[in-house]
């Protein structure tokens, strides 16, 4: 069995290996997205989140001008530290306390929260003094360092949704896979050569592409490599085998396509690949739960800005790997060789 | 005589069309058996069946008396109608890839060299012929010492040059001692080739039997038999090949 799993395992990479348009593509893009972003259009959300300090459960804007401003939305909340935490990784442009007395904290290394700024010191005109500026204890958080997991989580995403659907579904419409179902390969070593396959340079690129980048950039790392290698790979694993169930019977890659798109733009939408979920609905936030990318986003976030251990993102890793059981299960269970 | 391979009553119906209605046949070990018959005639789908990759409405098949399953899938060798192949990768490891799929593979060089593969080894899959693809998909074909060969319309789409070749190349498979399934819509080929055939049409069998004793059958009153090899038509193929000459094209 495992002669005939190493067989297409060794195929697949050499065949993914030597198409260098392909190869070129999967580590060009997402340092070319991380540069653009960090460098070029700081790659914020388009509507300014301000957290306010409050016991109540809606926003009184009676209590300061400020909170009557247009294009931002106020978010509740109760506890401090946690609010706090949300401002240094770029969830919160800026936390308000409406006091008295006013005070208010924001990211010195985030864009919006100095434009937020001026915008409460606007609507405090006629009394400054009254308005008090808070500092950040630690080193504050860029956006560069909070969108790189996103953006390797991105970079995931496509490549085990596509690089296992679509080929599949190549390899059925081609013929291939009929040629190969005439051998004794069984469809579990085949799957499992497929997602090996996958897993093996998805993990090779993005340790590139990481290291690379937080070489450049000089990302901040809190926690272990080790870890974050163990959630990529976590991640990885559940990704592919959501690739395996749209590339279990589908004969089309038009049609692969849609499929796959119509999982992923949600995916990237609702998992905070560019911006934080802060301020969504409770429905939104239980939705993002569903997705394997929620998981994997939040953990190596957790561990890279927040030095979490393993044992921090161990109940994240546990619904990867429910998912990925699951996932598998219904990939092999539904897995056609033929056309028709 | 042992029977390598039997078909049973073998039905395939699709929601709209019974592409396979009864058939069944019957081959001997060491023979070459043809299954002939127009575009759309049932070949194809019964010989999938055979192979194990499409399933039968109803019917069964045998191989060496028993069902056909996990030791039919280590010993027979197929060469699909149409088949791509894995792009970017050679030759050589397309053939060591399919080879490490079976318990006891054949020696690989013999395979290249008994499909004349020896100076495309490091040839990507994409660059090759038309002749070179069936030549490599009759390598693949035979990378598991098979006792048992299906080659399905296996020169459609041939130069005459290579279309003799793969001839030769047949009858020395069976020279080593395998049972042949082949299907054709050429009937030169078979006549060549084959011991027995039976001829498909709207799925079923419609003639079976040795083709000398077929056409004895059907044209017994006005068949001329003439000394084998000494006398001999030329053809317009054999024009072709005399002004082109009868090596291979690499």
């Amino acid at each position: 069995m495992l002669r005939r799993v190493w067989a297409i395992f060794v195929a697949r990479n050499r065949e993914f290996m030597r198409d260098r348009a392909s190869l070129a593509w999967n580590l060009i893009l997402p340092v070319a997205l991380v540069f653009g972003l960090s460098f070029a259009f700081d790659g914020q959300r388009d509507e300014y989140t301000v957290g306010v300090l409050q016991d109540e459960a809606l926003i009184d804007t009676s209590r300061h001008p400020f909170l009557d401003t247009r294009f931002v939305q106020f978010v509740p909340y109760r506890d401090t530290d946690e609010a706090l935490l949300k401002v240094e990784r770029h969830q919160l442009d800026m936390l308000l306390d409406p006091g008295p007395p006013v005070r208010y904290w924001i990211n010195p290394e985030a864009a919006k929260g100095y434009f937020i700024e001026f915008a409460l010191l606007q609507s405090a005109a006629g009394n400054p003094e009254a308005v008090v500026k808070q500092q950040i204890a630690g080193d504050p958080i860029r956006y560069s360092d909070w969108v790189l997991p996103g953006i390797l989580g991105m970079n995931m995403m496509f490549s085990c949704l596509f690089g296992v659907g679509y080929v599949i579904v190549r390899y059925r419409k081609n013929g291939f896979l009929k040629r190969l179902r005439a051998t004794p390969l069984t469809a579990l070593e085949f799957i499992m050569a497929q997602v090996a396959s996958r897993m093996l340079l998805i993990m090779l690129i993005t340790s590139f592409v990481y290291t690379g980048t937080h070489l450049l950039l000089d990302t901040r790392m809190e926690g272990s490599y080790l870890t974050l290698f163990v959630v990529g790979l976590v991640g990885a694993i559940s990704m592919v085998s959501l690739g395996l169930i749209v590339s279990a019977r589908v004969t089309s890659e038009e049609l692969a396509g849609g499929l796959l798109n119509m999982i992923n733009w949600p995916m990237m939408m609702l998992s905070g690949v560019w911006f934080s979920l802060e301020g969504t609905g409770r429905v939104m936030h239980a939705i993002s739960q569903i997705f394997p990318l929620t998981h994997v986003l939040d953990s190596a976030r957790a561990v890279m800005l927040d030095g979490a251990t393993f044992l921090d993102v161990a109940p994240a890793l546990g619904a990867l790997t429910v998912q990925s059981a699951l996932f598998l299960a219904i990939g092999a269970a539904i897995f056609r060789w033929e056309r028709f | 005589m042992t029977v390598a391979l039997e078909a049973r009553n073998l039905v395939k119906e699709y929601p709209d069309v019974l592409a396979v209605d009864g058939v069944s046949f019957a081959v001997p070990e060491g023979t070459c058996f043809g299954l002939l018959g127009p575009n759309g005639a049932g070949k194809t789908t019964t010989v999938e069946i055979i192979e194990g990759v499409a399933q039968p409405t109803s019917g069964n098949v045998y191989y060496y008396g028993e069902p056909a399953g996990a030791r039919f899938r280590q010993e027979a060798g197929i060469q699909f109608q149409n088949t791509a192949l894995q792009d970017y990768i050679t030759v050589r490891e397309t053939l060591q890839m399919f080879r490490a799929l079976y318990d006891e593979p054949a020696d690989l060089d013999h395979v290249i060299e008994q499909c004349s593969l020896g100076d495309l080894l490091d040839r990507d899959n994409r660059k090759l012929s038309g002749g070179q693809r069936q030549r490599l998909l009759l390598a693949v074909a035979l990378v598991n010492k098979p006792r048992l060969v299906f080659l399905d319309e296996p020169t459609t789409g041939l130069d005459p040059q290579a279309r003799r070749n793969f001839w030769a190349l047949v009858q020395g498979i069976r020279e080593e001692g395998a049972t042949i399934v082949l299907t054709t819509h050429y009937m030169d080929e078979a006549h060549v080739l084959c011991d027995d055939i039976a001829i498909m049409d709207e799925g079923r069998i419609i003639a079976q039997g040795a083709p000398g004793d077929l056409l004895f059958e059907q044209y017994g009153d006005t068949l001329i038999n003439l000394p084998h090899g000494e006398i001999r038509r030329p053809n317009l193929e054999d024009l072709f090949i005399e002004l082109t000459g009868h090596s291979l094209r690499v």
